[in-house]
């Protein structure tokens, strides 16, 4: 095996350059089949199952016993990749499927996810990820636990990273169900099953070295499921090849059309779908920038603090290489978030715009109502139209839809071949799919390295912590599938839960124990505990009908999380002794890029 | 070289990279918490035919993130290597 790897390495652009041309053959396949008669749903189970399919046989030539393969993927993944296979860890079913549906519903202040989860790269790229990477760690609890000293600290980290990377598995895990469900006609509890099949397919023979391969393969696949459909829409609405720099006039007449269809409430709404009642490109209400910055700053700052973006970097050869990464992993993911208001407008102005063909609002009512993509998504029920107000027009306020499916349903709106709707949800999958893994990899690794191997049984051998790794793996899956099948959450307010439980708890320890020397073990006790509490209660405080603060609501509960956090780390650790030499040396080691690791190899 | 003079390069190599990334995050705190708080006034100007607030937070706040990250890295890596900190790829 290991001399397969080293081939592998040094063929890796080769390997995922006959990967992509195989994949655009393969969709050019699918429309040649589509031309030729061949069923839709044929066509969108053709899809998903190749896919998965090349994950799962990624997965299996990349299965390893070697403990640093399995945890770091040998430290050897060259800086592209680790950016590409970081930015499908990071761009989940959230991004993908729901974040245009939520700026063509939410309007400009669901752009603070935008802003969010773009800036926090600089973050992670200032504060932690070159510093991580140089004390050489295998899990980020590795890190506190070592810079701290003590397994109280280490067990806190350890807690904090299971409950937010939990909450943010099981809204992938629903995400690949549903479009498992969807795609291959199961219902939505097997699609669940089946979606976390394919997800330890790819990850539990070869940990973080398959999930790194199946990554970068993962983000090929799901960038050209995005891009596709908003080039093809752009063409045909005479915006040219490259959208985002000529939609301006679209963005600012969004407004004249907002305000000749009026943005009402509907006489009578219809529950789980939304209408249309936010202005596109500008703020309103309360607080609203105000809501804006808070949201954008939960965001940001769970960026630098959630483990299984942060365990990429420890995967690169050097510190240098590991900023590198950062740098690419922030373009890959540019590329969809830039893209994403282009999505969203551009759809808009297909069911808005009375000089398009595709427009529906005000027009006949019947007329719409006999649209083939308007029933197939209304037998879903994800999509209705009522004439409320009996004028046989269809209204603005007429026309609900569920924010989650304005991604999926785009390819059909604007009327584009089927074969395109299928590589959405083969995109839409990968997304998925990639996060939920990382997101199971952190877990796991976190219970059986740190919990494990760390602070039960330290005299464990190599085959035995990664059998209980691997274990773990299945039975966190299995869990967090059993949740997700549940259905007790939607899919974005359990993301933005995620980020705002890892901020709290865990993003001053992270960055003061690099950037504060004197930053010591009760300090950083009693910030991530405080943190993680208050931000807890504030959570449930407001879930459970209390006023928020400030209009600080249940998405952006970090902002008190962190607050408290801050204070509490400050004020603790001045009050108590400083650490001794030995770990301010450390310190000192770990903000100099060369040198030995901190911790040794195969700790 | 004495144990002595090896500290001091450490703390002038901190020192600069400190200041270094005080200014990127304050150009960052620029872009993602300024820039939205005026978005307002921002709007009343056209940009590319967008409104100019709409713009900086679709696009131009996120370009600026990726040079910051770019110019960043440029910049460390010259501070690295000024102090003999760099490392071979």
């Amino acid at each position: 095996m290991a001399l397969i790897q080293g081939r592998f390495i040094d063929n890796i652009g080769r390997v995922y350059a006959i990967y992509t041309g195989g994949f655009l053959a393969f969709i050019l396949l699918m429309a040649v089949l589509e031309q030729l008669g061949v069923g839709a749903d044929t066509i969108g189970i053709l899809f998903v199952a190749f896919t998965i399919a090349i994950y799962a046989l990624i997965g299996w030539l990349s299965r390893t016993m070697e403990v640093d393969a399995y945890y770091v993927a040998g430290r050897q993944v060259p800086a592209v990749y680790n950016g590409m296979a970081t930015a499908a860890d990071w761009m989940s079913g959230a991004s993908f499927v729901a974040l245009a549906g939520g700026v063509y519903f939410g309007g400009y202040g669901y752009m603070a996810f935008i802003v969010g989860w773009t800036g926090g790269y600089v973050l992670v790229n200032s504060l932690m990820a070159p510093y991580l990477r140089k004390f050489g760690c295998y899990t980020v609890p590795d890190f506190i636990g070592t810079r701290y000293g003590g397994n109280l600290a280490r067990l806190c980290a350890v807690i904090v990273l299971v409950v937010a990377s939990f909450t943010y598995v099981t809204a992938q895990i629903n995400a690949t169900g549903t479009i498992a469900a969807r795609a291959l006609h199961i219902p939505f509890s097997y699609g669940v099953w089946f979606g976390l099949l394919g997800i330890l397919l790819c990850s539990m023979l070869g940990g973080m070295r398959a999930v790194t391969w199946t990554q970068v393969a993962q983000y090929i696949v799901l960038i050209i499921a995005y891009l596709v459909p908003v080039i093809w829409m752009s063409n045909a609405q005479g915006f040219g090849l490259i959208p985002h720099f000529t939609y301006g006039e679209a963005a600012a007449n969004m407004a004249n059309f907002e305000a000749q269809y009026g943005l009402n409430p509907p006489a009578e709404a219809i529950a789980g779908l939304s209408v249309l009642t936010t202005p596109h490109t500008g703020p309103v209400g309360d607080y609203a920038e105000w809501k804006f910055i808070t949201l954008a700053l939960c965001m940001m700052c769970g960026t630098a603090s959630l483990p299984h973006i942060l365990m990429r970097y420890f995967t690169t050869p050097t510190v240098r290489s590991a900023r590198k990464s950062v740098a690419w992993s922030l373009l890959f993911i540019f590329l969809l978030y830039f893209t994403a208001p282009a999505l969203a407008t551009l759809t808009k102005l297909q069911l808005l715009d009375p000089n398009l063909p595709t427009a529906i609002i005000g027009k006949p009512f019947e007329e719409v109502a006999s649209l083939a993509w308007i029933q197939n998504w209304s037998s879903v029920g994800f999509l209705a139209i009522a004439d409320q107000n009996s004028d046989g027009i269809l209204q603005l306020n007429e026309f609900f839809m569920r924010p989650d499916i304005v991604v999926l349903a785009t390819p059909e709106i604007a009327g584009l071949p089927y074969v395109i709707s299928g590589l959405v949800a083969a995109g839409g999958m990968a997304a998925a799919m990639s996060t939920a893994d990382g997101l199971l990899l952190a877990i796991a690794n976190a219970l059986s390295h740190d919990l494990y191997y760390k602070m039960i049984d330290p005299k464990a051998d190599t085959a035995v912590r990664l059998i209980v790794a691997r274990i773990l793996l299945v039975g966190i899956g299995a869990l967090g599938a059993l949740i997700a099948s549940l259905q007790l959450t939607g899919i974005l307010g359990a993301v933005a839960w995620a980020f705002c439980f890892a901020c709290s708890g865990l993003f001053f320890p992270l960055a003061l124990g690099v950037w504060w020397k004197r930053a010591n073990r009760p300090g950083a006790v009693a910030g991530m505990a405080a943190g993680f509490i208050a931000g807890s209660l504030y959570l449930y405080y407001v879930y459970t009908g209390g006023t928020p603060w400030f209009g600080l609501d249940h998405l952006r509960f970090g902002i008190v999380g962190m607050a408290v956090s801050l204070v509490a780390m400050v004020v603790v650790t001045l009050l108590t002794p400083a650490p001794d030499e030995e770990i301010q040396r450390m310190v000192e080691e770990t903000r100099v890029p060369t040198g030995p690791a901190i911790l040794s190899d195969k700790h | 070289m004495s144990a002595n003079d090896a500290g001091d390069v450490r703390d002038r190599y901190w020192a600069k990279t400190r200041n270094l990334t005080i200014v990127v995050l304050a150009l960052w705190a620029f872009f993602s918490l300024v820039v939205p708080a005026m978005v307002s006034t921002l709007n009343q100007f056209t940009f590319l035919g967008f409104p100019f607030g709409f713009y900086m937070i679709a696009q131009g706040s996120l370009i600026a993130f990726v040079v910051i990250i770019w110019v960043q890295n440029w910049r460390q890596d010259a501070i690295d290597d000024e102090f003999g900190f760099g490392e071979e790829e």
